[in-house]
């Protein structure tokens, strides 16, 4: 099974607004991948049509190679975890039950509950109330339930929102342990910078459209997006910016403080531009900044102008 | 199958947990041992009288109560958990929306059997420990039927509560509607057939259909069950009246019970399964 999610021109219709619309991506098994966006894009439907909680106004969804509808949609969600976008539980309940009784439902064994607690540094908050738990707890208590049963596939709906930068990089530990597990994993979010390093493909949608998809190297690439070269100077910039090679390599330039300026090169050009930097003799320090996902987000985010809301 | 006993198990964990299952025993309780022992009190008396005056007069209190508590033990029971987030929760796990609704209504349906059960049960033995004369088997084959129909009223109840809790998209607006249907069947389904009689004057036609139109309120159903067993005598010449002596055939009415204790829950399953998270 060479792909855990395929989608083949899926469209979507919530009433008169159409919330997806002629939707194909692939998500290869054993790969971590984003589902990238911005709120409202469509991520969040996605993921619920992956699920079969929702049905299609048109076009297949297949999930580790069967159809998600009916009851074989059903036995194919026993080996799907899933964390909701803002999580919620029963707060009556301790972290353990609430646990043990999602491990009925989702056939894992009994063991689990506890395993996973531990695993997941909730122990000792095991047997509170999940009502006097932080975000932060309910959301690891979020991935211990995802968790249950040892999914081949995971869905993860915005994990990180409103996590602390430690509770963010606990996260991403453990989605390097999955993928090193050989289980899928697809991350949706907005926040595209923290995601950016811990993926292998992206699919990014916006306004129900797929703008873009690919391996992130391949799209960063193919967006053809600009090097940026920040470099400062020991005293002023002045006759810097005058220099002929400097309009003949660089793309853009932006003046950021009295001694800092920023270029922005080609991929290709940016080898020769530190050559003639080093050369310059007031330089103090410069920062290659390689374009990210995020930038190349926001340019094709603004460059299509979407579907969302248009009725037919 | 698995997934139902476990959704019922939680709920009626739930009941007990919040205290309502151990609330409403305790209300059984002291209602039927209240009755029975102030229950003649008109005809200048206390203690404990006769058994069937009592039944009578639980069964007029009953069914106030149990249509109420069921209700409201059940309202929220599916569209509290989509206001929450805990349906989109459970629906993403291998388990179908019959089997969550289910689970549900077997868990709250089964509270309410639990506590008519020992709520009564009881009290039906406190007052035959105290009175030697209600130490009889009549009295328990009685208080069997009449915990029997109350059980079955309840799951009808819980049944309604279903309907109403996924039809509605919010808590405040299922519960007012359970307040509504509460009261329209509880008083003003009554009144309404009492006033059409009065003002008609009573034809034929309507003596023959009226009989019938008791049916179609669950609690009319099981104060027809509890009363004509009891027969004349024990308080309730009034309703019996109204319905002109239309002989009831017991298994019938257990029957229509039973098809209320059913129909609106598969209604409120039809609706569920139906509908998109």
């Amino acid at each position: 099974m060479p792909n855990a999610i395929e989608i083949q021109d899926i469209s979507k219709r919530f009433g008169p607004a159409w919330a997806l619309e002629h939707v194909d991506a692939l998500v290869p098994s054993g790969q971590v991948v984003g589902l990238l966006g911005h709120n409202g894009a469509g991520k969040s439907t996605l993921i619920k049509l992956v699920l079969g909680l929702i049905e299609p106004t048109s076009g297949t969804v297949r999930v580790l190679g069967a159809s998600t509808a009916g009851a074989p949609g059903r036995r194919l969600r026993a080996r799907v975890g899933y964390l909701p976008e803002n999580v919620a539980f029963y707060g009556n309940l301790s972290g353990r039950e609430v646990l043990r009784y999602l491990a009925l439902l989702k056939g894992a064994g009994a063991d689990q509950p506890d395993e996973f607690l531990e695993r997941l540094g909730l122990a000792h908050a095991a047997d509170r109330r999940v009502h006097t738990y932080s975000k932060g707890m309910r959301q690891r208590l979020g991935l211990a339930q995802a968790l249950l049963g040892d999914p081949e596939l995971l869905l993860f709906d915005e994990p990180t929102a409103g996590l602390d930068p430690m509770a963010t990089m606990d996260f991403f530990e453990l989605v390097g342990r999955l993928r090193a597990q050989g289980r899928t994993v697809l991350i949706s979010s907005h926040v595209l910078a923290e995601l950016e390093p811990h993926l292998d493909r992206a699919v990014i949608l916006g306004h129900g459209e797929v703008l873009g998809q690919g391996t992130v190297a391949g799209m960063r690439e193919a967006a053809g997006l600009p090097t940026t070269i920040a470099v400062r100077f020991a005293g002023a910039i002045n006759g810097f910016l005058h220099e002929d090679w400097l309009s003949r390599l660089a793309v853009g330039t932006r003046v950021r403080e009295p001694q800092v300026v920023e270029l922005d090169v080609r991929p290709g050009d940016k080898m020769a531009v530190v050559r003639r930097l080093m050369e310059t003799s007031s330089l103090v320090d410069i920062e290659v900044k390689e374009p990210t996902l995020a930038r190349l987000h926001a340019t094709v985010g603004t460059e299509h102008t979407g579907a969302a809301g248009r009725q037919k | 199958m698995n997934s139902v006993l476990a959704v019922a198990g939680k709920e009626f964990r739930d009941d007990f947990r919040n205290r309502w299952a151990i609330a409403i025993t305790l209300l059984f309780a002291v209602l039927a041992l209240g009755i029975a022992y102030f229950g003649a009190a008109t005809s200048g008396r206390v203690g404990f009288t006769s058994f069937d005056a009592t039944i009578a007069s639980l069964t007029t209190l009953a069914a106030f109560v149990v249509p109420l508590i069921s209700l409201l033990i059940a309202y929220d029971t599916v569209v509290g958990e989509r206001s929450s987030g805990t349906l989109l929760l459970l629906l993403s796990y291998p388990l179908s929306r019959t089997a969550l609704a289910t689970g549900k209504y077997l868990g709250h349906s089964l509270v309410l059997v639990v506590a008519t059960v020992v709520g009564f049960g009881a009290a039906v033995a406190v007052i035959q420990l105290l009175s030697p004369a209600a130490r009889s088997l009549t009295a328990w084959v009685d208080m069997g039927g009449f915990m029997l129909s109350a059980s079955l009223l309840g799951a009808s109840f819980v049944g309604v509560a279903c309907l109403i809790s996924v039809a509605t998209r919010d808590k405040s607006r299922a519960a007012g509607l359970a307040l509504l249907t509460w009261f329209g069947l509880v008083v003003l389904f009554d009144l309404l057939l009492l006033a059409v009689l009065v003002a008609s004057g009573g034809n034929a036609v309507e003596r023959a259909v009226y009989p019938y139109l008791l049916l179609l309120n669950p609690i009319d159903v099981f104060r027809l069950v509890n009363l004509s067993a009891l027969g004349g005598g024990a308080g309730n010449e009034m309703f019996l009246a109204m319905n002109g002596g239309h002989a009831y055939n017991a298994v019938i009415l257990y029957a229509v019970l039973l098809a209320w204790a059913v129909g609106p829950f598969a209604l409120a399953l039809l609706t569920f399964r139906r509908q998109e998270v």
